[in-house]
């Protein structure tokens, strides 16, 4: 159930950022027939939709990648530090909420325009879910857990790679997902300054006002932000123990 | 073995120490107990002989050598450590869960296997059910006996064992301390034994060592504890009733010869000499054996009239309970409390009878030791 309000949740967000983006367009109008025409533009540029969503899944999945790698290590470190944590999950707090436009502009003077850019503006969005998963999931463990384990001479390393790691990842796993579909839709926008994608299609659609353009983009995008979340949450549940562990 | 000096402990931001001056010596093979209220520093101890706390004074000596200069990583893996919430590995099974220490030493995988093995039948989980469990699958009696297998896979000389078996019934835990004592016998590890229930301090232990706020207030044998409380404290904590503590003290292997009681009826012996039996009993009943010497029932009075029959098999009844010889006079009288008998019968490991004790004999027991 949560699962499903997390996934309408973020298309609501995509949607919304869509209807911004369309509001922009002075002269986009909705026409009768709208439907069908969007339908005939998809099967006759399916080639190039395809493409595009490739593109745009190859920018969330690089993204992605950096992104977690980053966050997860930065999320362990502060699990260590605690008077370190708030402030580095204030910060990300702070890169979270800043519309995604803006950081986009921000980023453009210092990467120029591109695929960088996007990926740089992408991975600083996306820092606060998981490194907030990763450390509350770390420290929320039950200490008893980790006390034992320290207890019976396991290096605090091993410590982390075989009980911290392993119990906190359906929470870091929550967050990756969470990370990944707010993602998918900011990279549409991150078409903005260059980063192509889906986006592409959907800014070109506003400017020459062509509707099913806009349409076929954002279909795209909610398929693919549906498949990820899926895919990342039932990869996650086959491959973890967690769901043997647990009753039922 | 493990000598503690003027250990104390001051955790940050508290004024008053948990631990003060404590000075203890257990010896090489001995059970020491620390028992105690809640919050007098029985886990904060031990957390400081493996040194899961660092001390804030005084030293700990193991084997002679200054534990604080040791590596502690070497250390507590040399260390059997129960810890008082158990803390199984959730994500692991159990045989992985109790592999923990020779996976840290780097054991060969099968000989890992075999002592996992080994261990789990010594605490009398069955390897083939249990070990590709998960500790969710396992009731709270089953994970303590996995959380001791644990502790003592890689065979440490020293335990530590914080309330290992806090979390069962009473009559598991009576089954757990005797399984215990029947491996320690065998093992004659050093163990420091946590616990706050004073009568499983005075069943394990060799030495009892009370503590209060912080602070040891007596160490003694179980029975100079009972016999010269150093305080009212000490007192208070062992009750009233301390004659009927030493009960505990007593393994029922110990009295048992000296019981004089009526060899048992065979199943296959006529009724006529039964009840002949039966009358000069003097808990008016006669336990009856099959050829094996395997316990078959009990006769009493009442079944004499309810039944009928040519011999004894034919009149018997089942028994409610019985005990072990190497379980305590207190578990033997918990069973006859439980069954609502005036004694219980005595088995070996294959159900062997091997003699009965009596309400009697427990009194006779208290009035002399008293
Ligand atoms: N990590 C800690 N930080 C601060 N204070 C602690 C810590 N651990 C224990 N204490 C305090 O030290 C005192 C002794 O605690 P300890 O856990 O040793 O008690 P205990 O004898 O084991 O009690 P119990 O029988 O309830 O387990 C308590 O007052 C407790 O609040
Ligand atoms: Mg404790």
């Amino acid at each position: 159930m949560e699962q499903i309000i997390g996934v309408t949740g973020d298309l609501f967000r995509t949607a919304a950022n869509l209807l911004f983006l369309t509001a922009q367009g002075e002269d986009v109008e909705y026409e009768p027939g709208l439907f069908r025409d969007t339908v005939d533009w998809i099967s006759r540029r399916s080639d190039m939709l395809l493409e595009l969503m490739l593109e745009h899944l190859w920018l969330v999945i690089l993204t992605l990648i950096i992104a977690v790698v980053i966050s997860v290590t930065v999320g362990i470190i502060i699990s260590y530090y605690e008077s370190f944590a708030q402030t580095v999950l204030g910060v990300c707090q702070v890169l979270m909420v800043i519309p995604s436009m803006a950081m986009l502009a921000f980023m453009v003077p210092l990467f120029g325009i591109g695929f960088t850019t996007g990926v740089m503006a992408l991975v600083l969005y996306s820092l606060l879910p998981i490194v907030r998963n990763t450390y509350t999931g770390i420290r929320e463990l039950d200490p008893a857990i980790v006390e034992a384990a320290k207890g019976m001479g396991m290096t605090e390393r091993r410590i982390l790679f075989k009980i911290k790691i392993p119990l906190a990842r359906p929470v870091i796993m929550a967050g990756v997902r969470t990370a990944a579909v707010m993602m998918i839709g900011i990279a549409a926008i991150a078409a903005y300054v260059g980063a192509g994608g889906l986006g592409e299609l959907i800014f070109s659609g506003i400017s020459r006002g062509h509707q099913p353009m806009i349409i076929a983009g954002a279909i795209g995008v909610s398929i693919i932000a549906i498949a990820f979340d899926y895919l990342l949450y039932y990869g996650e549940k086959r491959f973890s123990v967690e769901g043997r562990t647990k009753e039922g | 073995m493990i000598k503690l000096e003027g250990l104390s402990k001051v955790f940050p931001g508290h004024n008053i120490p948990a631990v003060k001056d404590l000075n203890l010596e257990i010896n090489e093979g001995d059970v020491c107990v620390l028992v105690g209220p809640s919050g007098c520093g029985k886990t904060t101890t031990m957390k400081m002989i493996n040194r899961l706390y660092e001390p804030t004074g005084g030293k700990i000596y193991i084997r002679g050598e200054d534990a604080l200069q040791m590596n502690p990583i070497k250390l507590r893996l040399d260390i059997g450590y129960v810890i008082q919430e158990i803390g199984l590995f959730p994500h692991m099974t159990i045989e992985e869960n109790i592999a923990t220490v020779p996976n840290e030493k780097q054991w060969p995988k099968d000989e890992t296997k075999q002592k996992v093995s080994e261990v789990m039948t010594l605490v009398g989980l069955d390897p083939k059910v249990f070990k590709d469990r998960y500790p969710s699958a396992l009731s709270g009696g089953q994970r303590q006996r996995v959380g001791v297998a644990r502790a003592m896979v890689s065979d440490p000389p020293i335990m530590l064992m914080d309330e290992p078996f806090g979390a069962v019934d009473p009559i598991t835990r009576a089954r757990l301390q005797n399984e215990f004592l029947r491996i320690q016998e065998r093992m004659g590890k050093t163990i420091v034994f946590v616990t706050h229930d004073i009568d499983e301090a005075i069943k394990m232990s060799d030495t009892i060592a009370v503590m209060r706020e912080g602070e040891l207030v007596q160490h003694a044998t179980p029975s100079d504890l009972l016999s010269a409380p150093a305080d009212e404290f000490v007192s208070n904590l062992v009750g009233r009733n301390r004659s009927i503590k030493r009960l505990h003290l007593i393994r029922i292997n110990e009295i048992l010869d000296e019981v004089d009681r009526a060899k048992p009826a065979s199943e296959d012996a006529k009724i006529g000499e039964v009840e002949k039996q039966i009358e000069e009993s003097d808990i008016r009943s006669v336990i009856v054996v099959d050829k094996d010497n395997k316990l078959k029932g009990v006769i009493g009075v009442s079944d004499l009239k309810r039944k009928s029959g040519e011999v004894a098999g034919d009149y018997c009844q089942d028994v409610t309970d019985t005990i072990t010889s190497d379980a305590t006079l207190n578990d033997a009288l918990s069973v006859m409390l439980e069954c609502g008998e005036g004694y219980v019968a005595v088995v070996n490991e294959d159900d062997q009878y091997e003699g009965t004790i009596t309400l009697g004999d427990l009194l006779n027991v208290v009035k002399e030791e008293g």
